[in-house]
This record gives C-alpha cells, sequence and structure tokens, in this order.
C-alpha cells in the first residue's frame, strides 16, 4: 500500500503549527530520566507528562484544551532546548512562557510561589504553603504538588517533606530523587 | 461519541487518503493535495458535531481537492460539473438533496455521483468493500427517486 513518507508527514505536521492551526501540539523528549510528552499551546507551555501512555495524555490535552491536538516538533523546540540544557547543566531557570489558565486561583498561586524555589534548594510543603499565604494548607499543597501540569519547569521536585524525606513525586520518586541529586540537593 | 483527538483522526486515515490522492492526480500532484487535505480537515474538524463517517469525511474533502486540481489544470475536462438551475456544481446539489438520506446511503451516492468516486473508493471511504458501497449507492438513488416523484 502506499504510504506517506516521514518527509510529507512533517511537512503537514510543521504546515498545521506554522498556520496556527492547532490547540495543541506536542513531542516525545528523551531526557535522562526518561521519555517526556511535552506539549504546548498558542499561550505557552501547557504540559509535561511522564505518562507513558501518549494517547492516554492526548486524550486528556483535547478535553482540557481543544480537539485540535496534533505531534508537531517544531513548537516545542524552545522547550526541548531548555530541557536539554537543564539536564546537560548549563541552565538553572527556565524562561519558557507557561499556560496556566486552566488551573485553579489556589493551584496558580501555589505554582507561582513553587517557581521562585531555586535550583538545587529545596522546600517543605508547610513552608511552600505559607509562602502562598495559606501556612496551614500543607496537605492541599502536596495535591497541587501532585497535580502540577509541568514538572521539572515548575520545580515540585523541590518540595519535600517536613521530616527531610521525599514523600511524594507524581513521575515517581526515582525521578524525585535523580532531579534533586542532578541539582545537587541529595548527596 | 465524541470526537477523537486529530492526533487520532490524522494517524488513522494520513495513508488511505493519500493513496487514494496517489492514484487519482499522480505521486507529485497528491503531495500538496495531501497537505491540502488535512489543513482544510483541521480548519473545519472542531466544527464537526459528532464523530460518524469521519473517514467518509476525509474522502469528501480530498475529493474535492481533486476536482479543483483537475479544474485548475484541465478547465476543458467532462468532469461533474452540470451546472444546476441556481448555477451551483452537481456535486453541491446532490449533498443538499441526498440530506436526507441514512448516512451510509448519503455518503455512498455523494461519493459516486457528486464526485465520481468508484465504488472501491467509496467502499475504502465508508469502511466496507465495493459490493456494500454499490448497494448503498443505488438504495440511497432508490430512496432519493421515492422522495422526487
Amino acid at each position: 500500500m502506499t504510504t506517506v513518507s516521514h518527509e510529507l508527514d512533517r511537512r503537514f505536521r510543521d504546515a498545521a503549527a506554522r498556520e496556527s492551526l492547532l490547540d495543541v501540539a506536542y513531542d516525545l523528549v528523551d531526557t535522562p530520566i526518561g521519555t517526556l510528552l511535552v506539549a504546548t499551546t498558542n499561550q505557552g507551555l501547557a504540559r509535561i507528562s511522564y505518562d507513558p501512555d501518549p494517547e492516554r495524555e492526548v486524550e486528556r490535552l483535547a478535553h482540557a484544551f481543544g480537539v485540535r491536538v496534533l505531534r508537531s516538533p517544531r513548537p516545542i523546540d524552545p522547550a526541548r532546548r531548555e530541557l536539554d540544557e537543564y539536564f546537560s547543566g548549563s541552565r538553572r531557570t527556565f524562561d519558557l512562557s507557561l499556560d496556566l489558565r486552566l488551573l485553579a486561583d489556589f493551584n496558580r498561586r501555589v505554582l507561582r510561589e513553587l517557581a521562585r524555589v531555586p535550583f538545587g534548594e529545596v522546600v517543605t510543603y508547610g513552608e511552600l504553603a505559607a509562602r502562598a499565604a495559606r501556612p496551614r494548607a500543607a496537605r492541599a499543597v502536596g495535591t497541587v504538588m501532585n497535580r502540577n501540569p509541568l514538572p521539572i519547569v515548575l520545580p515540585c521536585h523541590r518540595v519535600i517533606g517536613a521530616n527531610g524525606k521525599l514523600v511524594g513525586y507524581g513521575g515517581g520518586l526515582d525521578r524525585k530523587e535523580a532531579l534533586l541529586r542532578h541539582e545537587g540537593a541529595l548527596l | 461519541m465524541t470526537l477523537p483527538p486529530f492526533e487520532g483522526f490524522y494517524a488513522q486515515h494520513r495513508d488511505e487518503v493519500y493513496a487514494f490522492l496517489v492514484r487519482r492526480l499522480g505521486r507529485e500532484r497528491a503531495e500538496d493535495a495531501f497537505q491540502e487535505t488535512f489543513l482544510r480537515a483541521l480548519r473545519a474538524y472542531p466544527k464537526l458535531q459528532h464523530a460518524e463517517h469521519l473517514r467518509a469525511w476525509a474522502f469528501t474533502i480530498a475529493s474535492r481537492i481533486v476536482i479543483d486540481e483537475h479544474r485548475r489544470t484541465r478547465p476543458e475536462a467532462d468532469l461533474p460539473e452540470v451546472p444546476t438551475e441556481e448555477g451551483r456544481p452537481a456535486f453541491a446539489e446532490l449533498e443538499h438533496l441526498a440530506d436526507q438520506l441514512p448516512p451510509t446511503e448519503r455518503a455512498a451516492v455523494v461519493l459516486r455521483y457528486g464526485y465520481d468516486l468508484d465504488y472501491a473508493d467509496i467502499g475504502a471511504a465508508l469502511g466496507s468493500n465495493a459490493t456494500a458501497a454499490r448497494q448503498a449507492a443505488s438504495s440511497g438513488i432508490r430512496r432519493l427517486r421515492k422522495e422526487i416523484t
């Protein structure tokens, strides 16, 4: 059977993004802690997912942002470049614009505070709650971390328990440990 | 049934739509037509009311592009372009007339008589085969005759 060549396929995927016809563009990005699904809208980075089943994540994106979800590498290039730089050690902060419009106010406020926690430092759930002006909401902050749509870029791996334990991570504790080790926050 | 993400629709139908365009236009012209087909599909996709007959829908867009392409390169060719009273081309008129038919019959009639696809292509578009497509088209025509007369 006649099949679409890689070049033709790529040409269409590029054109779809160039003509701004996509609600969401995504691609898979290889990193030392596994393959990530990275998605962007016209407003900015919208999702970084550790989910090994891209189809399920694509469904979620369509539900949240609109059905025109297409794998299209070019719009992901800036995020890919910054993630590469982060993992190779030449970048400590991210300069990407983020699309957080679908989050609840509280989640957005907590994530903004989280974004201020510097590379290589950690903060407890309680401290982060206090910084977001909700000192008794440590548990709620835990939930926000668990649902963080942009792990790594919004560094929920830098949030740990009051007893110094890593507690939990959406991508699995191994990854949290690897990220903190990479930043020199764990010996 | 809700619309699948466009990625799923595209991945599922790109090869058969491309094969159809290659048969109709030759490989070289098929490449531009392929891109145009899916860009048009992408523009219209969020406006679709349901997820039925997506395959026939994709083939309908591709067929329109084939017709445009033939018109562009061979304006004198004997294409299904019979003018109607309102000056609409045959395929547009048919789509309107066939609105009341059951979906499969409607798709078969429009693709056969509006777009001049052969039954093998229509069968492919409908996810069945040439025989089923021929049956759907002829029962659609019978039904149309009854309604018109």
